[in-house]
């Protein structure tokens, strides 16, 4: 049998400051700037819904939002998840570059990968904006 | 002009599901007619025998490792070298209908270029898409983003429920059973036969080709979703096949004990798979336990896929009825094959998986020069690989191969031809992975696993293809074949392919 649920990380080190990557991904009115396949989102206080490329939209609860350990951690409300919680860490690694680790944590085990699958797009698309194409 | 190029793929089809290849069930009156016009190979090989790498493979002339989609789920670069591309900078308009899958269908956020394109047309707005011009998606069902889907939901929703459910609630490979005998995959569908995708590719297609002017050159990739699982042709086609009277396959033991001692004398995971304790891939249904399959479901999934072989045959002559009424066939190469095989009931298995036996890993593999060449129809026994088809297009356009191709020209006789094939799997999915690495040589097949969930990387496959066709003893461990072995080894790891790097990542489960 295949596992009920699943957890599912991504992580790029990526060369710029972790409070430069803080201000995109500790704003979460901004995901669509580093997240292809995101197109919108609005926010009220702890609820974000994004919508993504397909137009659908998905409601979220924000559960931490902290700046002083970077990290951001979110849960997918609506559709298509009977449970999930990501979390996304930002890194710093003391030598002027950092580590964003995006972790999925979901049921059904399927959704883990395409959430986290799409995250690690989403980092390598962080890494192109914050450092130019390689 | 040069000569135009049909290339005609089907999915996860049988070689021995042609009436030319030896097959019974379906009547494949039109591929049997290009076989004996043409060349017929007995002993086609994939480079994968799951869907998107071994697409990757034809499109690219690159194996796996090269190319870099090590398993479905990895999206094809949209740069990657595309014998299409050469094609059309030769000058060939270009067109790709029905399934692609270079990228993952599981796309909530449409990050696909596969899926984006099917939502705003089918021509790609920088001009081509991986070498073709024109694109029209198709997959097994109603769902889903590709233009099929959208079509039967815009003209005829009220066929989408018809269908079979490709996926549960879990995302998960279905495992419900229908028709008569519950098998897994399978359902009666009512839909009309005129919007089954058979019939919608090959529609299209003949639309495409009416769009090309007299003296184009053209290449044309035409490629069939069926006979992939789902099962389940318009019910009004089924009366062509009874499964009470369909035999069951030779690949099949009947007595449970029989397939039990078989399994056992081949690596673990082939038993713990049918025992229902492991699931190594997404391409089965995770839920489904083997070894509860009936005789009468392989009965049942054998005619209904013979159906949809039928189906196919069929489509596959209206389109060569259009060509020739525009008076290109003397001048067309046609190309059969599909990406990978079928256990359909082999070793009481079903679907796919890291299994390189003949139900996977021997394909049907016809190519009809254009009749003004004058080529000597033949049957070629010597192994071929899906890799050699790019070079082969080259070839017959008249243009060099390409230097990124790792594969050469298909040979016309049992004369030259490759020396080995290769092939490969990759599997990491929700932590069990693994990896094989096999060679197609001098009438045997050797697989080495490397070390994985449930594999040490001692174990081994070595199969007799001419003494043992069924492949049911495993003389990986027979001292008399030791150095046999050990040759093939040593052959196989010398002439594994460059890698991909970076290696790219899974994306989605398929």
């Amino acid at each position: 049998m295949s596992p009920a649920r699943a957890s599912v990380r991504r992580h790029a080190r990526i060369a710029c400051s972790p409070d430069d990557l803080w201000a995109l991904i500790g704003d979460p009115a901004r995901i669509q700037e580093w997240w292809p396949g995101i197109v919108a989102s609005t926010v009220d206080g702890t609820s974000r819904v994004i919508t993504t490329g397909a137009g659908i939209p998905i409601p979220e609860e924000i559960l931490t939002n902290d700046p002083l350990q970077r990290r951001f951690q979110y849960r997918i409300t609506g559709p298509m998840v009977r449970e999930h919680l990501s979390t996304i860490d930002v890194l710093d690694l003391g030598d002027g570059t950092s580590l964003v680790v995006y972790s999925a944590d979901a049921d059904p085990s399927t959704m883990a990968l395409v959430i986290a699958g799409a995250a690690g797009n989403a980092l390598e698309h962080l890494r192109t904006m914050m450092e130019g194409p390689h | 002009m040069g000569r135009k190029i049909l290339l005609v793929t089907t999915d996860q089809q049988r070689y021995d599901t042609l009436g030319c290849n030896g097959g019974t069930l379906a009547r494949t009156p039109v591929v049997d007619a290009l076989a004996a016009a043409g060349i017929r190979y007995e002993r086609a090989v994939p480079q994968s025998v799951v869907c998107m790498p071994s697409r990757a493979t034809i499109l690219t002339g690159q194996h796996p490792t090269t190319h870099g989609v090590w398993m479905n789920g990895v999206p094809l670069p949209v740069d990657a070298p595309s014998v299409a591309g050469q094609l059309h900078d030769a000058g060939y308009r270009t067109a790709l209908i029905g399934k692609a899958h270079f990228e993952p269908y599981f796309d909530p956020f449409m990050r696909f270029a596969e899926n984006a394109l099917a939502a705003t047309g089918t021509t790609p707005p920088n001009g081509t898409h991986r070498g073709f011009e024109h694109l029209e998606f198709a997959t097994h069902g109603a769902m889903g983003l590709l233009h099929y889907a959208r079509w039967l939901r815009t003209e005829h929703p009220e066929a989408v429920g018809m269908f079979y459910a490709t996926v549960d609630a879990d995302l998960q490979v279905n495992a419900a059973g229908g028709g008569d005998t519950g098998a897994a995959q399978v359902k009666v569908n009512p839909v009309p036969r005129d919007w089954y995708h058979t019939d919608w590719v090959a529609d299209r297609t003949i639309a495409w080709l009416d769009s090309v002017a007299a003296d184009d050159d053209w290449f044309c990739w035409m490629s069939f979703p069926d006979p992939h699982h789902p099962w389940d042709p318009p019910e009004s086609e089924m009366g062509r096949v009874d499964w009470h009277d369909v035999p069951l396959p030779a690949g099949y033991p009947e007595s449970a004990a029989e397939r039990e001692a078989i399994l056992d004398r081949k690596p673990r995971h082939w038993r713990l798979w049918y025992d229902g304790t492991l699931v190594s891939n997404y391409e089965a249904p995770a839920a489904w336990v083997p070894a509860t399959m009936t005789a009468d479901q392989v009965r049942e999934v054998n005619a209904r896929n013979a159906v949809e072989c039928e189906l196919i045959d069929e489509a596959l002559g209206r389109v060569l009825a259009a060509i020739a009424a525009r008076g290109w066939d003397d001048d067309l190469d046609v190309v059969f094959t599909t990406d990978h095989g079928e256990l359909q009931g082999d070793f009481g298995l079903m679907f796919k998986g890291p299994y390189h036996v003949d139900g996977l890993m021997r394909l049907p593999l016809i190519w009809r020069p254009a009749p003004r060449v004058g080529a000597t129809p033949s049957v070629v026994t010597t192994p071929v690989g899906l890799v050699d088809l790019a070079p082969t297009f080259c070839a017959i356009a008249g243009i060099a191969a390409g230097d990124w191709m790792q594969g050469q020209e298909l040979p016309v006789d049992d004369v030259g031809g490759p020396e080995r094939v290769l092939t490969e799997w990759d599997s990491e999915l929700f932590g069990v992975a693994v990896h094989l690495r096999t060679i197609t040589r001098d009438g045997w097949v050797c697989t080495a696993y490397r070390p994985g969930t449930v594999h040490d990387g001692t174990e081994g496959e070595l199969y007799d293809l001419a003494g043992d066709p069924l492949q049911r003893e495993n003389r990986w461990d027979d001292p008399a074949q030791r150095s046999r072995r050990d040759d093939l080894l040593s052959d196989l790891w010398d002439s594994q392919p460059p890698v991909h790097e970076p290696k790219l990542e899974l994306q989605a489960p398929v």
